[in-house]
């Protein structure tokens, strides 16, 4: 066994209530209605080809991306478009959405529907980097990057490894360690894909130490890939965190306000790499999802094969509330969106749907911050979040600046240790939120 | 209704009362020593100190404050424990009230209350008494084993006091028959010694430091530089003098050395937030303690070297940054 890997500053060890990992994933079936947001990815929304009335097909093209920075988004089921207006969506916001009402599964011709596996990579770097942008790809971790830009070296830079995120840290998902089991050489499949578009030799799957199964499936499959290596990291929160990762597993820091490509690596998401496969090997378009539906409040928890564009409500109804949820949450419940309605749609970057009972989302009470220092001790980024709380509380967010808040990746981990419930990691996102918008 | 907030949703189960739960836990097997030592007086001036501290903190914070009194927080319990453990365990009850009311109403409620306070209420309490009440304050009890009404008072000299005087005694004699009277290393040890109540087993306090460490309630930093920078100051002075009033295992393990480290400089409020910042600090407690107990005409230093560095803390907090990620390595 080789050494566990992990960052060196901060970290948490929340609880991790991984009661899906060993159920086989599923699928959830297509609704009557799915709401497809053009916009499921950072940067611009995508503009729609669509109109009223219009007939499509599964992988049929519905938006197109405007731009570098914006993704294409295909209809994922078989009907008719019976509606493009704005709807709102998990946080609350109206967002344009394309409304299809669905009549059966037929899918666009050119996709490959067998369950064959396809070792051989034919395409050229350039066809790999334009079939990934045409299936509408982007990082399904949670941030939504559109995926080609990240296919690409850029110009005077250099990229020596490809690191494959399967650290699934957050409480609760199982989503990527489900798929890593089940679809472990596909993975290992798209990374050779995009090794190949990027003209490396060397991928990294990296995979925390809660995953047994994952890594074992994974480390077999390996030895008859020359290049891709498993690196088992410790269980800790944030692990899963690009920086965080790119330090457990190279040892390189990325320095505030660069990217990863700044020390030579790209991290994937495992989940966008089998996306990868499936477009280049398969010529399917990104319009399903692993989503994990859990919580404390189901019946019924699992591993969901869901088109993208199905309201929550339907996956709600499958796992089956054991009482009226207190809150649903989008993502993992330490970065996660409280839902504000049920009908919002999953998107391309919804990793789980949680419910939780409502003893168990009470609002602590807020008591005097002690000094403890507990924020500066687990804080990833060795960021001081008491002094910028300080700060913005007097509203003086150049100051809050000037210690660094703008390198806060928000993964609420002072939030979550502070004995005085004191809600850092919001005075964080205010400082951060107010800084931009003053730019 | 669905219930909406912002990330994190999750939150430990840790908060200011289980860790003060976790202190008053952690401070237990030294006051048994105490009271098994000194006996009914010891356990007296444990229940004053506690009861007065909570009943000024409940007062303070709701007649002045006119906020709802923060005694939940168990914090005004712990002050009172570490008061009475620097009290002489037959300290008058009226004294033991004033020490409360210095330590929670002038130094902690005047501040803002807790979080707030610039200087460790129980020293305070204990320095603002030592000064008002020298006679009292070094009036110590022989420690006697069960004995419960243990009544066996002594004006004469701890362990720090023998050696403060040794460099004074004028013949050879006198030298022995000072250091006669000093206790073994493990009288020391297990606290059959004079001095203030809760300091004199070092085995109890460092078995309520080992169960704070076990909780993750504090850091080893504080403890660890502050005992390590006194023992090698004393010890290069006892190698370069060779006089044995500054022999460190002596001076290590009496006076209230090990409490202050152990239990008053790591207070989280009065000491720095980030670790470069506790590691200064208590180098800083380290080099006073030596300086106070070495060349001052105080027996002991612990209580004002703590005191003088807590003063410090905002300079060092301004200062003393942990690393940003991505930055000063390589």
């Amino acid at each position: 066994m080789s050494k566990i890997k992990t960052f060196s500053v901060g970290g948490i060890h929340p609880d991790k209530y991984k009661i899906t990992s060993d159920l086989p994933i599923r699928d959830a079936g297509i609704p009557d209605m799915l709401y497809v947001p053009v916009k499921q990815h950072i940067g611009a929304p995508a503009k729609i080809l669509v109109k009223k009335g219009d007939r499509v097909k599964a992988g049929t093209l519905l938006a197109d991306a405007d731009g570098i920075v914006s993704a294409d988004v295909h209809a994922p089921a078989s009907g008719e478009v019976v509606k493009i207006e704005e709807i709102v969506g998990e946080v609350g916001y109206l967002e344009q959405m394309i409304t299809i009402k669905t009549d059966g599964d037929e899918w666009e011709e050119s996709i490959d529907r067998s369950s064959d596996l396809i070792r051989e990579i034919t395409a050229t770097p350039e066809q790999i980097v334009g079939i990934i942008r045409a299936a509408g790809i982007v990082g399904m971790g949670g941030a939504g990057y559109p995926t080609p830009i990240k296919a690409t070296v850029p110009a005077g830079k250099k990229i020596d490894c490809i690191i494959l995120n399967g650290i699934e840290c957050e409480p609760y998902l199982t989503a990527d360690d489900r798929l890593m089991q089940e679809k472990a050489e596909q993975i290992i499949i798209g990374a050779k894909i995009l090794n190949k578009a990027l003209g490396i030799q060397k991928a990294i799957i990296a995979i925390d130490e809660n995953k047994p199964h994952a890594i074992e499936t994974m480390r077999k499959l390996t030895r008859s890939y020359v290049g891709v290596n498993v690196a088992v990291c410790a269980t800790k929160y944030p692990q899963g965190s690009e920086k965080q990762l790119i330090a457990a597993v190279t040892g390189r820091e990325v320095p505030p306000g660069c990217l990863p490509v700044d020390v030579n690596c790209v991290v994937q998401n495992v989940g966008t790499v089998y996306a990868v496969y499936e477009a280049v090997q398969k010529h399917k378009p990104l319009f399903e999802r692993i989503v994990t539906v859990s919580g404390d409040d189901v019946k019924n928890p699992g591993n969901y094969r869901v088109r993208i564009g199905t309201p929550a409500s339907y996956l709600i109804e499958q796992a089956q509330p054991l009482e009226t949820p207190g809150k649903i949450i989008f993502g993992g419940p330490m970065m996660g969106t409280a839902a504000t309605n049920l009908a919002a749609p999953i998107t391309k970057t919804t990793s789980g749907i949680l419910l939780l009972k409502t003893a168990s989302v009470l609002d602590p009470e807020q008591t005097a911050c002690i000094r403890c220092g507990r924020c500066i001790e687990v804080c990833p980024q060795g960021l001081q979040p008491f002094a910028i709380t300080g700060h913005v509380r007097r509203g003086e967010y150049q100051e809050a600046k000037k210690i660094h808040v703008l390198d806060c990746m928000e993964c609420g981990s002072c939030s979550y240790t502070c004995p005085a419930r004191i809600p850092l990691t919001d005075y964080c996102k205010l400082a951060k939120y107010e800084i931009r918008k003053k730019k | 209704m669905l219930k909406i907030s912002t990330a994190p949703h999750f939150y430990s189960s840790t908060d200011t009362r289980s860790i003060m739960r976790d202190v008053i836990i952690a401070l237990l097997p030294a006051g048994a020593v105490a009271i098994a030592l000194f006996g009914i007086a010891a356990l007296t001036t444990l229940v004053t100190a506690v009861a007065g501290c909570v009943f000024f903190e409940y007062a303070s914070t709701k007649w002045w404050f006119k906020q709802p009194p923060a005694t939940r927080d168990l914090s005004a319990v712990v002050t009172g424990i570490l008061l009475a453990y620097n009290l002489p365990c037959n300290m008058p009850v009226w004294m033991t009230l004033i020490g409360c009311f210095v330590a929670i109403v002038i130094t902690k409620t005047a501040f803002g209350g807790i979080g707030k306070n610039l200087f460790n209420p129980a020293l305070a309490g204990r320095v603002f008494l030592f000064i008002s009440f020298p006679v009292q304050m070094t009036t110590w009890v022989r420690p006697h084993l069960f004995d419960f009404m243990n009544t066996d008072v002594t004006t004469s000299a701890t362990t720090l006091n023998i050696l403060k005087h040794v460099d004074a005694t004028s013949s050879a004699t006198q030298l022995t028959a000072k250091l006669d009277k000093l206790p073994d290393y493990l009288e020391m040890f297990l606290g059959y010694t004079g001095g203030s109540m809760g300091e004199v087993s070092a085995l109890a306090l460092l078995l309520g430091f080992l169960y704070l460490l076990y909780r993750k309630v504090v850091s080893w930093h504080i403890p660890f530089y502050y005992l390590g920078t006194f023992f090698i100051l004393t010890g290069i002075c006892w190698l370069t003098t060779s006089s044995p009033a500054v022999e460190p295992v002596t001076h290590l393990l009496s006076g209230g050395l090990l409490l202050g480290a152990f239990f008053m400089a790591t207070d989280y409020t009065t000491s720095p937030m980030s670790e470069n910042g506790k590691i200064i600090f208590a180098v800083g407690c380290g080099v006073l303690t030596f300086v106070i107990r070495r060349y001052s005409s105080y027996p002991e230093g612990v209580s004002f070297a703590i005191l003088i560095m807590n003063a410090f803390v905002p300079l060092i907090d301004k200062y003393a940054h942990p690393r940003i990620f991505g930055t000063g390595r390589k």
